[in-house]
């Protein structure tokens, strides 16, 4: 047997998604091997090996995995919430998408706990943070989203839903001129109707388009996700999980998978989640693919 | 502080629907007997009358309330029976149907209650209406009004009392500049008031005064014709003032011609059990006369004497 040289343990173990711990034990028992690792070294002027300080970074997310998916999943949903909203404000646009997916994924209880929560947590409401805080054309539906109490019985009336879903038409034709985020009635409709009304809101739009709300909405990411969560979860779980698990997934995308499954018990979730056990057995290594591993088989 | 008086010894609830029914049975109603029973019942009394009738009879007390009683009185006995809840939800549901609409009422119970309040407001609503009360708000008004009533129905607020300083000084500024510039539906303006918890606005509003020289009801009062100007002062009172308001509510509805009893039943059933006492003074000090006394003289009758237990007054 070809044993790999101890360059390519080290890569092994720390590649992919998580590391892999019990394999950088067993090399960290050996000798010290620093010279020819030129991934994690570089030399600088003076001939002296340091860590490549990118390297060093990369290390510590994947280090960090376990730590935050075992924080999280031991904390109250609630404050899990709070928190993960709290923090995805302080982030910036490029992480709205997060206050999206809890707003929208939540059942309306869910998500008055996680209101409740960060009362206690942070001594404000959310609505009042995301409102001074968010300057865009995304305020409006964010804000609306976080505050919604949608009524959850099945009880669904076609006549309205046919004529909303033209409503939502009308505004994303004209997208160009105004955009479609900031149009009073695309905001009433997603930010107050329950989610079935929603679902047969998005059955009674491919009436109008051979296209669906979503594939209509590339354009409009927040919009677009904002739909996916409501109407149709599956296809905004595969995308996650997909970006995630991808070889060239960045970090915000990795971080996705920690926030999925640990705070995701839905069947909806899990359902999809099973689709990529393989890919995740794969890409991901050591405790924290055990714990990810686990929480999908419960 | 509520006026609604409970007595000492209260019989049980199978025994208040026992008399209950006879004050229904026979030829005409015992009305006198109702007001004593249910006028001195708090919230989680009258649930247990209602469940009990309900399971001792088979029919729904309100069902046969509405029966037995008619206009006025009926209104009014029949919106105290409800829980504070479900009276929220009944009252707001009304408010956004067409001919009883009515942007006040609903920006009055999102305002004036506590966020728990007003969330429990919104799960009856559910159970009732089947729908959120955001949908039908949101549906049922346009415009500006829609652009403010929805925050506020929406809105889950802190209630803490820590208040940040130098966040009230923005903020006050912020509001100077967009009323100075008449914008008064502009976005900061409904996000404040739509988000702030109601001590964060009660200290900005008071910088506002200090930097300003005026309150800031003052600088609303441009156009008197305006009404979604009317509805954002009634708005500012509610939040920081309401007992404020309700007397001001209050006074029209008794000096109006003819009085306005949509008015004075509303605030009495809602606010008997909360802070009618603390209204009812500020009545006495803005009108140098007993809440009781003016509405013993400009109402009679079931429906008098009904207001007059609520409001605390009992004949002897």
């Amino acid at each position: 047997m070809a044993h790999p040289s101890e360059p390519e343990v080290l890569d092994q173990a720390l590649s992919g998604i998580g590391v892999d711990e019990k394999l950088l034990v067993s090399i960290l028992r050996k000798s010290h091997m620093r010279k020819g690792c030129s991934k994690f070294f570089c030399e600088d002027e003076r001939q002296f090996e340091r860590w490549n300080h990118t390297a060093i970074k990369s290390l510590k997310a994947e280090f960090k995995r376990f730590k935050d998916v075992v924080v999280l999943s031991l904390m109250h949903p609630w404050e899990r919430d709070a928190r993960l909203l709290k923090k995805a404000l302080k982030k910036g646009p490029m992480q709205y998408n997060v206050i999206v997916e809890i707003a929208c994924i939540r059942s309306s209880d869910e998500l008055l706990g996680a209101r409740k929560a960060y009362h206690s947590l942070f001594d404000r409401s959310i609505e009042e943070d995301l409102a001074s805080h968010i300057q865009g054309s995304e305020r409006k539906l964010l804000v609306a989203l976080v505050s919604a109490y949608r009524y959850e019985g099945p009880k669904v009336k076609e006549d309205t839903a046919r004529l909303e879903a033209k409503a939502l038409l009308n505004a994303i034709k004209n997208n160009d001129k105004r955009n479609a985020m900031e149009d009073d009635e695309v905001v009433r409709i997603l930010t107050t109707r329950s989610k079935p009304h929603l679902k047969e809101v998005y059955e009674q739009y491919k009436k109008f388009s051979d296209k669906t709300i979503t594939e209509d909405l590339e354009v409009e990411l927040l919009l677009k996700e904002t739909v996916e969560c409501l109407c149709t979860p599956q296809t905004y779980f595969t995308r996650v999980f997909d970006a995630a698990l991808r070889d060239d997934a960045d970090e915000d995308a990795k971080k996705a998978l920690t926030r999925l499954v640990a705070t995701q018990e839905s069947e909806e979730m899990k359902g999809v989640a099973t689709k990529f056990e393989g890919k995740i057995k794969e890409r991901v290594k050591g405790a924290y693919k055990d714990v990810l591993v686990g929480m999908l088989e419960k | 502080m509520a006026t609604l008086t409970v007595p000492s010894a209260v019989p049980s609830a199978s025994e208040d629907c026992e008399q209950l029914r006879k004050a229904f049975s026979g030829w005409g109603t015992n009305e006198n007997l109702i007001i004593d029973i249910l006028g001195h019942r708090n919230a989680e009394q009258r649930n247990l009358i209602r469940k009990a009738y309900g399971e001792a009879y088979g029919e729904d007390l309100l069902k046969a309330l509405n029966k037995e009683l008619t206009s006025d009185f009926e209104r009014l006995v029949m919106l105290w029976t409800l829980d504070p809840a479900e009276r929220d939800a009944y009252l707001a549901n009304e408010a956004t149907k067409r001919w009883t609409s009515s942007n006040q009422v609903l920006m009055e119970i999102a305002c004036t209650r506590s966020a728990n309040q007003l969330l429990h407001a919104r799960q009856a609503y559910h159970a009732r209406f089947k729908k959120s009360l955001e949908e039908d708000v949101a549906h049922h008004t346009t415009g500006d009004f829609r652009k403010l009533l929805l925050p506020l129905v929406t809105a889950y607020r802190y209630e803490g009392d820590e208040v940040n300083m130098s966040l009230a000084k923005t903020e006050a500024k912020l509001l100077h500049e967009k009323i100075s510039d008449k914008a008064y539906s502009d976005d900061d303006v409904v996000r404040v008031l739509g988000t702030r918890s109601k001590a964060q606005i009660n200290a900005t509003l008071n910088h506002y005064k200090n930097e300003y020289g005026k309150d800031i009801i003052e600088d609303l009062e441009a156009d008197s014709e305006d009404d979604f100007l009317a509805l954002l002062r009634s708005t500012v009172k509610c939040l920081v003032y309401p007992e404020k308001y309700f007397e001001e509510v209050l006074r029209s509805a008794i000096n109006k011609r003819g009085t306005d009893e949509g008015a004075l039943t509303r605030v009495v059933s809602t606010r008997a059990e909360f802070d009618l006492k603390i209204i009812a003074d500020e009545y006495q000090r803005r009108n140098s006369v007993p809440l009781t006394r003016a509405i013993g003289k400009d109402t009679r009758g079931d429906y008098e004497k009904m207001l007059l237990v609520l409001a605390g007054h009992d004949e002897a």
